[in-house]
Parts: C-alpha cells; sequence; structure tokens
C-alpha cells in the first residue's frame, strides 16, 4: 500500500495503516553508543549482507501500532462471546504484579538460594489449585492447554508403562465426537488411537456405546466436563469407575473449569489428570492467542509422574527439583521434560493475583455468574434460534442454525452480520456434533444490560434473517475490512513482506 | 467483588427469566454426592487490591532481581533492554485482551502485526517461511524434530553437544513418546557430527550460538545432512546474535527454531518467552503453528487472514501437524515492536555492543589465574574453567556477594565429571563496566582465597 492510498483510504477515526517496511524511513528508535574498538572473536562468521529490516523513529512506531490496534476488537470494548474460550475482564492488577522487578526480572537459572519468592509463589498458586481441584499434585510447566493434554497423557502412558504387561501396551483412547482438535490431536501425538463415542440426544457422552467399547485396551478416556455443548457430564462419576475398573485413567480437559469453580472438584469425579488453562479460568490475557498456561492437576496414581522441573516442600522448605537423580531421591519418577525452565512464571504471578483478589467466595460466585449469565442468554434467544440442547446448560449456550437455514442464512453470514452491529460473533461450527454451531459464551464479566443488548441484537437479527439474507452475505460493512478471501491467501500463499 | 457487574436483584430477575428458583438451581446436573454448598470454603475470602499488592510483593521481595547488582546469567535467556514503549503497546487492550483472529474483519491489527512478526523472524533467519509462533525455543525445536520426522519419513533425530540441555530433554521426552531415536553426541564438543549422519538420519539439531557459546559455521553440515537425504535443524538461544552473524539460512539450514525472549521480553524467570519457527517454502504444509497470510477483501483492500488451516488441529484433528493452540502471541508481538525500534542499524549495533560486553569481560575473567576461557569464538556468551574448583561453588560463593555470575554446567549434567568446574557466562549491553570489575575482582579473590 502507498502512503496515498493509506490517506486517501483514511476516514474519520477508521484508520487504514502501512507495513512497517513501507514506512521504512531509516531511522532507529533505539539510541545506543557503538562500542569502542575491540577484535571480534566471531570465526569468521559474521553476517555479510544486509538484514533487511526496516527503520523507524520511536514516534512512527508507537504509531503503527496504535493505529494497528485500531483495527482490533477486544473484551476491553464489549462482548466476546467466544465459546470455549472464557473471554473474561483481564483485572490490570495482574498485569502490575507480574510487573515487578521480583518476578518479571528474575533468570531461571540464577541462583536457586537468590529466588526463594519465585519457589513459594509457584507452591502458593499449586496449593490453590489442588484445593479448588480437590486432586493432590499439580505439573506446573505445561505452556498452554494442548501442551497440558500432552502433560497428562505422558503421565497416563508412564503409568501404564510403570505397570508393565498388558497395560503398557495399551494404545487406545475413548473421546466422544464433540471434543476439542486439541484431544486427538495431542493423543496421535502420542502414538494413541482415538476412538470417538457418540453423544446423545441430550448432548452427553453415550455411556452405553462408551461402555461396550470398554475393555482392557483402552489407556484412557478423554472427557471435556462441563463438554463442548457446555452441559455438565451427568454420568462422569460413573464414567470414572467405569473406566478404572478396566485398568484404564481419566483425562478431563479443563477448559471449562471457569463454569465449575467452588461447584465441584474435579478430583471428587474420579479425574486422573486435568489440565486447567490458566489464561480463560484464571483471567491471564489471552494477548490475542497467547502465551498462556496450561497447568495439570494429577491424581494420586499419577502424581509422581510430573515432568520436571517441580517445586516439592521438604524438611529443609521448598525445593526445586530439575534432575531425575534429585527427583528419585525424593521419591518420584518425572517421565521428563516439556519445555526449557520452570514454566510461565508470568502467568503464574497473574493467576494468583487474580485467585487472592476473588477467594473462595468470589470464584464460587464467578461460576455461578458465569453460568447464570449463559442460561439468562439461552433463554432469551431460545424463541429465535434453535437450541441445541433444551436443558439448563453450563457456562455457554450452544445453538444450532436450524431456524437460520429456513430462512437460506448461514451461522458464518449471522456471524458475519453481528460484526457489523459492534460486537464479536460467538465461536461458530464447533461443537461439530451440532449442525451450524452456535456457541455463545459471555462469561460473568457481562452486567445484565450488556446481556440485555446482546440480546436484543441477537433477536433482531434473527428475526430479519430471512428478508435481510442478501444483507448478512454481504456483511460486514462496517469493520475495518470487507470479507477477506480467504481461499486466495491459501492458493498462493504470502506469508512476508515481499518489498 | 469489583470484578463481578450483577448484583442481587439483577440475578434474581434472571433466574426468573429462565425459570429456576435460584443460581444453586442451575447446577443440579452435578451430583449432589460431590456438589458443594455455599457452606464449604476452599479458599480464604476475596481480598481488596491493597491486600492483594501486600501479599505478591511481599513474594517478589523474597527474589533477588537481575537489576539489583552484577548479572551475567544467560544460558538460554538473556537480561536485555526492552524500551518503555514496547511494554507500553503490548498492554493496549486491542492486543493484550482479544482473542486468537479467528473473526479477520476486526482483528487485523493483530493478523498485521503477525504478519510483520512472520517477515522479521524470516529476515533474521534466511528462511523463506516463519509461523506466528511457539510456545519457546525448547518446544520449537521439539516440534522441528517431529516435522523433520515427518519430512523424511525417518525417525532419528542427532542432537549435537552444544544442544541446550533442556532443549535436549524436551526433544528426547516427546520422542521417546512418540516411538522415535533420538542419538546424542558428546556433550560439550565443538565436533557438530557430520560423521555421525547416515541413511537413517532424520535430521541433525545444532544449536549456534551453542550452550557453550561456541559458534558454529554450518554450511558442511547442511551438505552432508542433504547428501543423505536428511534435514540440518539450527537452533539459536539468543536472537541478538543474528544481528551480527550469518544466518542460519545462509548456511543451508531446513529449519529453524529459536527462542525469541531477548527481543522484547522480560527473564520472567522462564516464561513466558516465545519461540521462533521457520523453514524452506517447501516444506511449508508440513510446518505446525498458526500462519498468517495476506490476501484481499471485498474492496480489493489489502487484509490479512489465519491460513493453511488445514494443518492445525481444528480442522485436522488426529491427522494435524501439532496439537498446538494457544501460541506465544502477545510475546511475539512484544518481540516484533522491539525489532521494529531497533531496525537494521539498531540491531546490528546492539549484537555489536553485546558482543563487545562479552570481549572485555572474557578477557578480563581469562587473565585471572586458575581461570581459563574455553572458546575459541564466541558472541555475548562463553564458557570458563576454573580449575579445580566446584563451578556451582563458585557461583553460590559470589551470589553471597550479590554477583550472579553465571550458570554452573553442573546443574544440567551433575554426573559429568567434565563440566564440573565449567560456568556458563554471559554480557549484554546492560553489563556496566563496573559490574565487571567487582566480577573480576571478587572471582580473583576467591580463588586466591582471599576474601574481597
Amino acid at each position: 500500500m502507498s502512503e496515498e492510498t493509506k490517506q486517501a483510504r483514511s476516514k474519520g477515526l477508521h484508520l487504514e495503516e502501512l507495513l512497517l517496511f513501507e514506512i521504512d524511513s531509516d531511522a532507529c528508535g533505539v539510541d545506543m553508543d557503538e562500542p569502542e574498538d575491540f577484535t571480534p572473536r566471531l570465526g569468521g562468521l559474521q553476517r555479510k549482507d544486509a538484514i533487511g529490516l526496516p527503520g523507524l523513529s520511536e514516534p512512527q512506531v508507537m504509531r503503527h501500532y496504535s493505529r494497528l490496534a485500531r483495527q482490533n476488537y477486544s473484551i476491553d470494548d464489549g462482548i466476546y462471546p467466544l465459546g470455549s474460550c472464557t473471554m473474561k475482564h483481564n483485572p490490570r492488577l495482574n498485569e502490575k504484579m507480574a510487573r515487578l522487578p521480583g518476578f518479571a526480572d528474575i533468570h531461571p537459572l540464577q541462583p536457586v538460594s537468590s529466588v526463594p519468592g519465585a519457589l513459594r509463589l509457584m507452591e502458593a498458586l499449586s496449593e490453590k489449585l489442588r484445593l479448588l481441584t480437590g486432586m493432590p499434585a499439580i505439573a506446573m510447566t505445561p505452556r498452554a492447554g494442548a501442551h497440558g493434554e500432552l502433560c497428562g497423557m505422558m503421565a497416563i502412558r508412564s503409568a501404564l508403562e510403570s505397570r508393565g504387561g498388558e497395560a503398557a501396551g495399551r494404545k487406545r483412547i475413548l473421546a466422544p465426537e464433540s471434543a476439542h482438535g486439541t484431544n486427538p490431536a495431542t493423543a496421535a501425538m502420542l502414538g494413541f488411537e482415538v476412538d470417538p463415542i457418540r453423544a446423545t440426544s441430550r448432548g452427553e457422552i453415550d455411556f452405553e456405546e462408551l461402555r461396550s467399547k470398554l475393555d482392557s485396551s483402552v489407556a484412557a478416556i478423554m472427557i471435556t466436563n462441563p463438554n463442548t455443548c457446555g452441559l455438565f457430564e451427568t454420568q462422569m462419576i460413573e464414567i470414572a469407575d467405569a473406566i478404572h475398573d478396566v485398568g484404564g485413567y481419566l483425562y478431563c480437559d479443563g477448559a471449562n473449569f471457569n463454569a465449575i469453580l467452588g461447584r465441584v472438584r474435579p478430583g471428587d469425579l474420579g479425574v486422573d489428570a486435568m489440565h486447567i488453562n490458566l489464561h480463560k479460568t484464571f483471567s491471564t490475557p489471552h494477548g490475542g492467542g497467547g502465551p498462556g498456561a496450561g497447568p495439570v492437576a494429577l491424581s494420586e496414581r499419577l502424581a509422581s509422574f510430573a515432568p520436571l522441573p517441580c517445586v516439592l516442600s521438604t524438611q529443609d522448605g521448598l525445593r526445586l527439583i530439575e534432575t531425575q537423580a534429585d527427583a528419585h531421591e525424593h521419591g518420584a519418577s518425572p517421565f521428563g521434560r516439556l519445555g526449557a525452565f520452570h514454566g510461565q512464571m508470568g502467568m503464574f504471578t497473574r493467576a494468583l493475583t487474580y485467585i487472592l483478589s476473588h477467594g473462595g467466595d468470589g470464584l464460587r460466585q464467578v461460576s455461578g455468574d458465569a453460568v447464570l449469565n449463559a442460561n439468562y442468554v439461552r433463554a432469551s434467544l431460545q424463541d429465535v434460534l434453535e437450541v441445541a440442547f433444551d436443558r439448563i446448560c453450563m457456562h455457554e449456550a450452544l445453538f444450532s442454525d436450524g431456524t437460520l437455514q429456513a430462512d437460506g442464512v448461514s451461522t458464518l453470514d449471522f456471524a458475519k452480520a453481528m460484526i457489523d452491529r459492534g460486537v464479536h460473533p460467538m465461536t461458530m461450527y464447533f461443537p461439530l456434533v451440532v449442525h451450524g454451531a452456535m456457541l455463545i459464551e459471555p462469561t460473568e464479566s457481562e452486567s445484565k444490560a450488556s446481556l440485555d443488548s446482546f440480546i436484543s441484537l441477537m433477536r433482531e437479527l434473527a428475526q430479519s434473517s430471512a428478508e435481510d439474507k442478501k444483507a448478512f452475505a454481504k456483511a460486514p460493512l462496517h469493520a475495518p475490512r470487507k470479507r477477506l478471501d480467504e481461499t486466495k491467501a491459501a492458493r498462493k500463499p504470502v506469508l512476508s513482506w515481499r518489498g | 467483588m469489583r470484578y463481578l457487574p450483577l448484583c442481587e436483584r439483577e440475578r434474581a430477575e434472571m433466574c426468573a427469566r429462565i425459570g429456576v428458583a435460584s443460581v444453586e438451581e442451575l447446577f443440579h446436573d452435578i451430583p449432589a454426592s460431590v456438589r458443594l454448598d455455599a457452606k464449604t470454603q476452599l479458599l480464604p475470602d476475596h481480598l481488596g487490591e491493597i491486600e492483594v499488592e501486600a501479599v505478591m510483593r511481599e513474594l517478589a521481595a523474597g527474589n533477588r532481581a537481575a537489576g539489583d547488582g552484577p548479572f551475567f546469567v544467560g544460558a538460554g535467556a538473556y537480561r536485555h533492554h526492552v524500551p518503555a514503549s514496547v511494554d507500553h503497546l503490548v498492554q493496549r487492550s486491542e492486543f493484550m485482551t482479544s482473542y486468537t483472529p479467528y473473526q479477520a474483519e476486526i482483528a487485523q491489527g493483530n493478523l498485521q502485526a503477525m504478519f510483520e512478526f512472520q517477515s522479521f523472524v524470516s529476515l533474521l533467519t534466511g528462511m523463506e517461511v516463519a509461523n506466528s509462533s511457539m510456545y519457546d525455543g525448547s518446544t520449537a525445536c521439539s516440534e522441528a524434530v517431529a516435522m523433520a520426522h515427518r519430512i523424511t519419513g525417518r525417525k532419528k533425530a542427532v542432537l549435537a553437544g552444544g544442544l541446550h540441555p533442556h532443549y535436549r530433554e524436551v526433544v528426547e521426552t516427546m520422542s521417546r513418546f512418540a516411538g522415535d531415536e533420538v542419538e546424542n553426541l558428546e556433550i560439550g564438543s565443538k565436533d557438530v557430527g557430520i560423521d555421525r549422519i547416515d541413511g537413517e538420519t532424520s535430521c541433525i539439531v545444532v544449536q549456534t550460538p551453542d550452550f557453550f557459546g561456541n559458534l558454529h559455521d554450518l554450511t558442511a553440515l547442511g551438505e552432508a545432512a542433504h547428501k543423505h537425504g536428511a534435514l540440518l535443524i539450527a537452533v539459536t538461544t539468543e536472537v541478538v546474535s543474528l544481528g551480527l552473524l550469518r544466518s542460519p539460512g545462509s548456511m543451508g539450514a531446513d529449519i529453524t527454531a529459536a527462542e525469541g525472549q531477548s527481543l522484547g521480553n522480560s527473564l520472567n524467570f522462564g516464561g513466558p518467552y516465545v519461540g521462533l519457527f521457520a523453514t524452506r517454502e517447501k516444506h511449508l504444509r508440513k510446518m505446525p503453528g498458526r500462519l498468517v497470510g495476506e490476501t484481499t477483501d471485498e474492496d480489493g483492500r489489502r487484509g490479512f487472514v489465519l491460513t493453511l488451516s488445514a494443518r492445525e488441529q481444528h480442522i485436522r484433528r488426529q491427522n494435524a501437524t501439532s496439537n498446538i493452540c494457544t501460541n506465544s502471541n502477545l510475546c511475539a508481538m512484544a518481540f516484533a515492536i522491539h525489532l521494529a525500534l531497533l531496525g537494521e542499524k539498531g540491531l546490528q549495533r546492539l549484537a555489536r555492543i553485546n558482543h563487545a560486553r562479552a570481549v572485555r569481560l572474557a578477557d578480563m575473567l581469562d587473565s585471572i589465574a586458575g581461570v581459563k576461557l574455553v572458546n575459541e569464538n564466541f558472541f555475548n556468551e562463553f564458557t570458563i574453567e576454573i580449575e579445580g574448583r566446584n563451578g556451582s561453588d563458585v557461583i553460590e560463593s559470589l551470589a553471597g556477594e550479590n554477583i550472579l555470575g553465571g550458570v554452573p554446567a553442573a546443574r544440567f549434567y551433575p554426573e559429568n565429571e567434565s563440566m564440573r568446574s565449567l560456568v556458563v557466562v554471559a554480557a549484554t549491553e546492560l553489563c556496566r563496566d563496573e559490574d565487571m570489575q567487582r566480577y573480576h575482582d571478587s572471582l580473583r579473590n576467591l580463588l586466591k582465597g582471599e576474601k574481597s
């Protein structure tokens, strides 16, 4: 894009922006003095060519990113009801605490004796998570939910191997068709084979089918609870008993933990491993796609296999265990290591801040309000959109495209029409078990006024879909961009600046 | 509770519309035998901002921050100066509190920033395509190995002796569970293992600058790998080095996995960091992770979208190239903003300053009797051998004088006798002359048995 085009297309507060490479002005946004003369020790490996980076001054960089920011919707702008994503308010106290030099400016490999506060913080968060889950151990290092799944499934594999015999060779994983894509992807990375389980007409796992598939070849069941239809799996305890009876383990995808905080402890449901998305439930911000953190709660059966490193409470106080030998001395058999260093400390500080701010009472209110808000949306839209399952839901309300289809409007078109009304759309086409799925998770952060406004615009859109279907297909008209050509992007991929 | 907008009256009205008597009733799907009532207190009650701050500050005060005194710790995470504007911009609501850009029309800010990030990573590494981040360098490295196995149809990865020990452990862990093979070359050896590649080898993984600070020309290794149908994976834990050193791409690397923390991101005790992942265009469809591509909208205006998602878990499920979903987007944003501020001249100058600082410190320490510089070449990090001493004890003693003097190699290889007296030392633009002098004097006195 040229400066002239940018200027011609900018209107009011609708600000176009160039690429950094197009702003390049041979400036530099950082002042530093050249080092005094010295003899390099680079062994002849000096770069001889230019890198090709642009040069901008600080004001140019500030303006660039500020203009880009204007083209991005965020939770601070309004409701962000992406189901399964838990887009809740991100308290700024969390950010302030994470930036204290005692947390942000400590190195993972400085002497352990110089970071007792860091170990205390990790243990403090671990303790809160143990109490909330009712499970005895937390593996703290996974970087995100999917990484937590790897952790939990590796612990399960390790437990099976340690039992030896037939257990060591178990390969089958049972998982509902409605599972997050990460579940089967994780299982496949570890050489497991996934056998899908159907859902009942009530939106829960078909327990009869599950039971019929259970035998001693099954390593584990992977279940999301509350599930991806936003419903609590009412037979969770029976499922846990059934898998334990055949010597397998119960993995719970904890993406939806927000709905049951302080209402039930996963440990009491018989869960063996569950990852907790700190960036969902405990509001470390999503940051446009990360970073997250996915600590995994482990049952007694799996606790000793937790990966390195870990913080252990010993007679001499807290200890950071970094090697297999050290772990063995403390009676643990870690299955290995999932990442460099000690985990997402920056997320731990934010999550602990959030938990302390809410307390037990506040977290129970979080789940209460999250579930109340979802049911309020469900009850307020069920006469204009087709609810997927006509029952009380948990933290998210699931609709199918049943009524829209009749009007010739797709879920995608409906979502894009929402953009023109100034709100972020819900999750579309997930879970896969519901046709044209629309999964709405308002979270506890929405006020009643915000929900009422959202409901009223959703009703208007649903009721006008028949006559407005052509307009819907053209939407959005008022966003920074109209519909973008995804086919073109994929056919001849341009993934970087080619000046 | 300050974060929760509903009041009791509204809750009652909402319950009435739903048709339940109370919020508690909404939880009746949870079996009564395990359902917790309001009287069960799992955690203490909520605290105000003042109280929470006090708790957190007390924990933070227990740690010796890098800025509290002389600091020379690296080994995969580096303390650089991050311009104030970086942290301001990443805290913009629109970046910090948005989700993965699934609705492209209202996520152009994030998408364009990630397109620029990908461009930066491609340029720095000398590779053709880069994704929009992995969790960190170690998981990027492990994903690179898995990708090499997919491309070559082979299962054996050879890991050079200078690969960061944590990266090695991550690759070993993933490989063991995936049923793949790992061959480790001698730890600390400067030999990058050309003669260890054979027809079974899927990839050889080499870090440069390596864990001990040594630099490697990968050209011959790349040629040897390609002759055997294997791939060369280049790892870098200090991206600032790429301002001064030849890029992995120019030396024949097929995949580059790097840690990007050095730019834009604080030390954070190890995370969150940002993994850089780049490869050749021909391997594009075997890549893990999210990709942002350029396209146009219906009016022909340039725009950006997530693309080639058919590789990813939400589409391909068990056939996906990786299970990664959440990545390190905001850290990648910080990386890109810092690099935008530095630009061509700034990055090169920053790299020169780092190298100059390290050269100066290396010479100072090497001049101490009983201390030997192990490296022939290095960037901003090198290894010293403290003859006849246990490196861990020396580092502890220095810490007692408020000098964080580096990382003892024995912390990673406690059973390896040859690592016992080695210490890995880093110097960046933040190391001042007086810090170096204090380090030198204290170490000299320590080895002479004197008190400084």
